[in-house]
């Protein structure tokens, strides 16, 4: 047994009970259909042909018992092994998501969400699948197929040589198939993925494609796509048609051997006219299962592909995490230090950041100024342990992040981000993210502090309305003002706004700015920043080029001194005024 | 009769579709819908009919050959075995071959046709669909969610594919076959037959009241379903969130509970298949019972001979070997059937902006030579309205853009600019008045030499999947990679570009998620220079860009508007420096036409807005 198969088949293992159960009840089935064709043999051979008008009913009460037994071992096996199925991808899917969330942002970064949730979901259908059909009826095919030979050379070996060397090219036909059907449904879902990325893509950005008047492309690349998703298909479809009926052929062929090896024993008198037509009905025990054989091993190896792919995420290992012996943070005074700060994104050969060094005192708010990509975003990533540096330490009170617990160190952080992001709840229950025990009061409070209050109770239900993806559409600056509330409800002592005014108009921008102003001076605050009327804000200025720190001051001292922080942030009318 | 426990393939498998298309209720199946979904049925399998009735022709043969093999191997066994007849039972044999061979033969036919015309009529709907769908106008997007839009040609398409390429046939032929076997059964005796056909109702009822049951589980499942997805999703998407606010726990005990809803949703599904099926199965068992009771009398009374018995046992596996498939097809018609109506419901659509009868082609005037960049054309809204739904958004607007002028539209948001934008890209007609470009009504104008003449850039900047180039080249595929450097050396984009892993060739990520929204603008910027509009629209196109992306766009816009006729939207004032004339929008009105400096002389809304910009970007510095 491969490694990966056991790995699969380790998942069933807290489910072991029932699936032992299920198994027993699966025995039980197996009985039942062995001995259902015994009464038939009895019923021709001592009732009709000796005339023994006594036994009928008997014999028909005796298949009747079985007939309910069987029902209910089925009943039994199918309820288990669906129970336990159903329980494992459950199980999965929690261990699966509590494993995400324990994953750093630089692994979220890297997988598209669409990826995670397909693991999240069809591949674990997939397993789910399996544990439920395939595994009890695999393990039972070999059973049920042994039993039935057994029963049939036992009346008449002829007819179950024949009959199962006759199996064998069908088999072997069967497997081929299935390898065959394998790769081209593999080629097929590629196809499919194809014909939706286009669709996707098009739908979403039908805009661009109007404003350029490219529709015709898009056409022609959906053209494209189907015709190649028809074209793996029409292969698919000449295959099945030539091995199902094939296989179909399989029962057929085999009845004829009992027809006309059993009919010449039968008139021989080397066999009773009741076994063989028993002979016919164990033929059915064995010709249902054959055909979904190659289904079940499909089955198989695509949960094994499956449970790859969950592994995959399973074993990847959460590198920002507690460290051994790591210690509660306690409460912080605010003062951040970050100690000649390397970083590299994974794959970039450019340093994000090289050799950063400065620090902030508490109280103190500084804006990080630079041109894209100069590192300000990494800054902000660094304190919270987003990422960590891969030389050089970031301190907070003096404490490298990386010797107190995560989450004693982002409880006392607030952060913003560029894109505030919504969650599908109400108002408060957004607010109150981190903190979900909070009152109302408290609530309101850090709304009002965040200039949110007003636009909030003119919502349709105020602080319980819904908002998020489904729910109430808000601006960008009212989403903004609502993650800036989420930060300040836990009163952090310190406060990072990455770029959170980027995609607010001007009057908004305004607005938020006069409330944040007046949130400042109690907590240490970084805040990453485009514009002068922000920056404004800052006690201190650090101007960063390339991972290095270039000039730090004021703004204005900057706005005099320094070329580079002109050509970024300066207006116009401040040039002009600083020519004059 | 053992039988193996089908997948539940109409459970979980079709989750993702359903979610996608829980739009079902606006379109509660109305008799209208249900003629154009016949009517689109008959449109495209109508071009595949000699196919389909020779595949029907296959299916009947088929099946009588299906049906005639237990009643041979009855025939052989009386005649033959029992009378100890060789001759007789080898003549039943010879039968029995040919009765498998020509079944055998005709279901190979029926499912390379069936399968072709599926392949074929599902590929004919697809492009169609699409074809459709690409030439409504852009009204009708705004309407509909894209994800709606992305399930009616992916989940839809495939519901119909999945009828015609698995469920059709089996379908058909497990119809015809069981009716046929119920006649046979009582013609070979009446008695018998009657009595084991009495376990049909029972079954009706039973799969009818499980039919029921199943799918308000089933329903359960999916919606439980669908709350995990979106858990899923918005952790996934949020996770910056959730780790900053360090709601790891929390956010895991609500999926855990979520998560257990849809396994109790789930497990009440696999207690009621395990009933249904076993169910089933046991009435199946039950026919036999009763052949072998009454079979077993009658036998003795001479009434019937042991062949019809074991033709009948055999006649009843026929019977009831596709009964639980049977199930499943009957979900896979239901689904297609919906599908079938949005799909109708989509192709009944209009473009509210058709191609007229016959268009005027907007040509550059001769003046231009071939080579040389720019070239404007004269824009004129002409006493415009319009109205989206009943609220009037513009007002009388009547406005002249001159050929090669730059014009600013400032206001504040809903005020109409971006109406007026999309109005002269024919994105919607007018109300009333007229849209004009060169003095031709733009409904008069073929649509393809209007989006060669006017060019778009939005807000969001979208890139396509592709590399960098054909980004750059979205609008005129043909175009050189020369061409498509100088046009982002124009637009301050080469530098970044050349950055990049592999430069032009670099493989956009999916809506360009690893380039910065400023240098997804630059992109989208540089896209618009090599499409050489003589008209372009920049609907806040610079708000997403930083203020020295913004300035470097600046310069490279001076080059890229110099003899165009421009429209440019913008927020921030520093983005219309460029203009040559300014345009206060307030309420669907342009209540201030003027330079800038004739505005401010003015001092009216323009002066408002100009102070209010100067304070935001300055105060700070002054004040402190």
């Amino acid at each position: 047994m491969s490694p990966e198969l056991r790995r699969l088949l380790s998942l069933t293992r807290p489910h072991r009970l029932i699936l032992g159960v299920a198994t027993v009840a699966g025995f039980g089935v197996l009985a039942c259909g062995l001995a259902l064709p015994l009464v038939t043999e009895h019923l021709v051979n001592d009732a009709i042909l000796r005339h023994q008008r006594h036994l009928v009913s008997r014999l028909a009460l005796i298949a009747l018992a079985i007939a309910v037994a069987r029902a209910l071992f089925n009943f039994i096996r199918r309820n288990l092994s669906g129970e336990a199925s159903v329980r494992v991808e459950a199980d999965l899917r929690a261990r699966l998501f509590a494993h995400l969330q324990g994953l750093p942002i630089s692994f979220h970064d890297r997988w598209e969400s669409g990826q995670l949730l397909a693991r999240a979901t069809s591949d674990l259908n997939t397993i789910r699948d399996f544990v439920g059909y395939a595994i009890v009826y695999l393990a039972f095919l070999a059973l049920t197929a042994i039993g039935v030979i057994g029963a049939i050379a036992y009346r008449s070996w002829p007819i179950a040589a024949l009959a199962a060397l006759l199996t064998v090219p069908f088999l072997w036909a069967a497997t081929r198939f299935n390898r065959q059907m394998e790769s081209i449904s593999a080629e097929s879902r590629e196809a499919v993925g194809e014909v939706a990325t286009v669709v996707a893509e098009s739908a979403a950005g039908i805009r661009i494609l109007k404003a350029f008047g490219v529709e015709q492309g898009a056409v022609r690349r959906l053209d494209t796509a189907a015709t190649g998703l028809l074209d793996v298909n029409l292969e698919a479809v000449r295959r099945k048609a030539f091995y199902i009926p094939l296989l179909n052929l399989l029962p057929n062929a085999i009845m004829a051997i009992v027809l006309g090896v059993g009919g010449f024993q039968v008139i021989d008198g080397s066999l009773s006219l009741g076994a063989m037509v028993a002979i016919t009905q164990y033929l059915f025990l064995l010709v249902v299962p054959m055909r979904y054989v190659g289904l079940m091993l499909a089955m198989a190896q695509q949960a094994l592909a499956a449970s790859n792919r969950v592994f995959e995420i399973l074993d990847t290992q959460p590198t920002i995490r507690d460290a051994p012996g790591a210690e509660t943070l306690p409460p912080v005074v605010g003062e951040i230090e970050l100690d000649r700060v390397t970083f590299r994104y994974p794959g970039s050969t450019i340093p994000a950041l090289d050799e950063l060094s400065f620090t902030v005192r508490p109280g103190e708010t500084v804006a990080i100024v630079g041109a894209t990509a100069s590192g300000k975003s990494t800054v902000a990533a660094l304190l919270p342990r987003f990422s960590d540096p891969d030389s050089g330490a970031v301190r907070v009170d003096g404490r490298d992040v990386r010797t107190v617990t995560l989450r004693s160190l982002r409880r006392q952080i607030g952060v913003v981000f560029d894109e505030p992001v919504l969650f599908s709840a109400t108002v408060e229950e957004n607010i109150a993210f981190g903190w979900p025990d909070a009152s109302r009061a408290e609530v309101v409070k850090a709304a009002t502090a965040a200039g949110a209050h007003d636009f909030v109770s003119a919502l349709p239900q105020a602080y319980d309305t819904r908002v998020g993806e489904q729910g109430f559409a808000l601006s960008g600056g009212q989403r903004q003002r609502l993650a800036l509330a989420r930060a300040l409800l836990g009163r952090p002592r310190i406060l990072i706004l990455d770029d959170p005014l980027s995609s607010v108009d001007v009057r908004t921008e305004a607005e938020i700015e006069a409330n944040l102003a007046a949130l400042l001076g109690e907590r240490t605050t970084i805040i990453i920043a485009h514009r002068a009327s922000t920056v404004a804000m800052a006690d201190r200025v650090i101007l960063l080029d390339e991972g290095r720190l270039l000039a730090e001051g004021t703004h204005e001292q900057l706005l005099v001194g320094n070329e580079v922080y002109r050509r970024i942030l300066a207006t116009d009318v401040e040039i002009e005024e600083l020519a004059r | 009769m053992t039988r193996p426990d089908e997948p539940q393939s109409s459970g979980l498998g079709t989750v993702e579709a359903d979610v996608g298309a829980s739009d079902d209720v606006e379109l509660a199946a109305s008799a209208d819908l249900r003629r154009a979904r016949r009517h689109l049925l008959a449109e495209t399998l109508g071009p595949y009919r000699l196919r389909v009735a020779a595949a029907a022709a296959c299916v009947l043969t088929s099946s009588a050959a299906q049906i005639a093999m237990p009643s041979l191997v009855g025939i052989g066994i009386d005649r033959g075995v029992i009378r100890h007849n060789r001759g007789e039972l080898e003549l039943i044999l010879v039968l029995y071959a040919i009765a498998a061979a020509t079944d055998a033969l005709a279901q190979r036919v029926a499912q390379r046709l069936v399968g072709g015309v599926a392949e074929r009529a599902v590929y004919d709907l697809r492009t169609r669909l699409w074809r459709h769908l690409q030439g409504l106008s852009l009204d009708w997007f705004e309407r509909q969610k894209t994800g709606r839009v992305i399930s009616r040609a992916t989940a839809d398409v495939d519901a119909v594919y999945e009828l015609f390429s698995q469920a059709a046939l089996s379908l058909v032929t497990a119809v015809l076959t069981m009716s046929a076997i119920a006649v046979v059964l009582v013609v070979k005796d009446a008695v018998l037959g009657g009595v084991v056909l009495g376990v049909i109702p029972v079954l009706i009822g039973a799969t009818w009241l499980f039919t029921g049951r199943s799918e308000l589980a089933y329903r359960a499942v999916r919606e439980k379903i669908a709350l995990v997805l979106v858990h899923l999703t918005e952790s996934l998407t949020g996770i910056r969130v959730v780790q900053a606010f360090t709601r790891e726990p929390l956010n895991q005990a609500q999926f855990e509970d979520i998560n257990s809803q849809h396994l109790r949703a789930n497990a009440l599904t696999v207690r009621l298949m395990s009933i249904y099926g076993p169910g089933v199965e046991f009435l199946g068992q039950i026919s036999v019972v009763l052949v072998l009771l009454v079979g077993g009398f009658r036998a003795l009374d001479g009434a019937v001979t042991v062949g019809t018995l074991t033709a009948f046992f055999l006649y009843l596996r026929q019977f009831f070997d596709p009964l639980q498939e049977l199930s499943q097809f009957f979900n896979s018609l239901q689904s297609s059937n919906a599908g079938l109506e949005k799909i109708a419901g989509v192709l009944q659509a209009v473009s509210t902006v058709p191609e007229p009868s016959t268009p005027v082609v907007l040509t550059r005037p001769a003046t231009a030579t071939d080579d040389a960049l720019g070239g404007g054309a004269e824009v004129h809204l002409e006493r415009v309205t319009f109205s989206y739904g009943r609220e009037a958004v513009l007002h009388d607007v009547d406005l002249k853009i001159a050929s090669g002028e730059t014009l600013a539209l400032v206001g504040a948001t809903g005020a109409g600019k971006s109406t007026i934008a999309k109005l002269i890209a024919r994105f919607y007609d007018p109300t009333n008045g007229r849209v004009l470009i060169d003095g031709h009504d733009l409904r008069n104008v073929s649509t393809e030499s209007l989006r060669a003449a006017v060019a778009v850039v939005p807000q969001e900047a979208f890139l396509f999947s592709g590399s960098v180039h054909d980004n750059i080249a979205l609008g005129r595929p043909k175009v050189t990679r020369a061409q498509v450097e100088a046009a982002a050396t124009e637009v301050g984009a080469h530098e970044f570009i050349v950055e990049l892993p592999d430069g032009y060739d670099t493989e956009v990520d999916r809506r360009g998620a690893r380039l910065s929204g400023g240098q997804r603008q630059l992109i989208s910027f540089a896209r618009a220079w090599v499409s050489d509009p003589r008209v372009l629209i920049l609907d806040e196109a610079t708000s997403a860009l930083d203020l020295r992306s913004e300035r470097l766009i600046q310069r490279a816009l001076a080059e890229l508007l110099a003899d165009r006729t421009a429209v440019v939207i913008a927020h921030r004032l520093s983005s219309i420096e460029v203009a040559d004339r300014v345009a206060v929008v307030e309420d669907g009105r342009i209540v201030e036409l003027g330079t800038q400096p004739e505005l401010l002389a003015l001092g009216g809304r323009f002066g408002v807005l100009y102070d209010r910009w100067l304070a935001s970007t300055t105060t700070g510095a002054r004040l402190a």
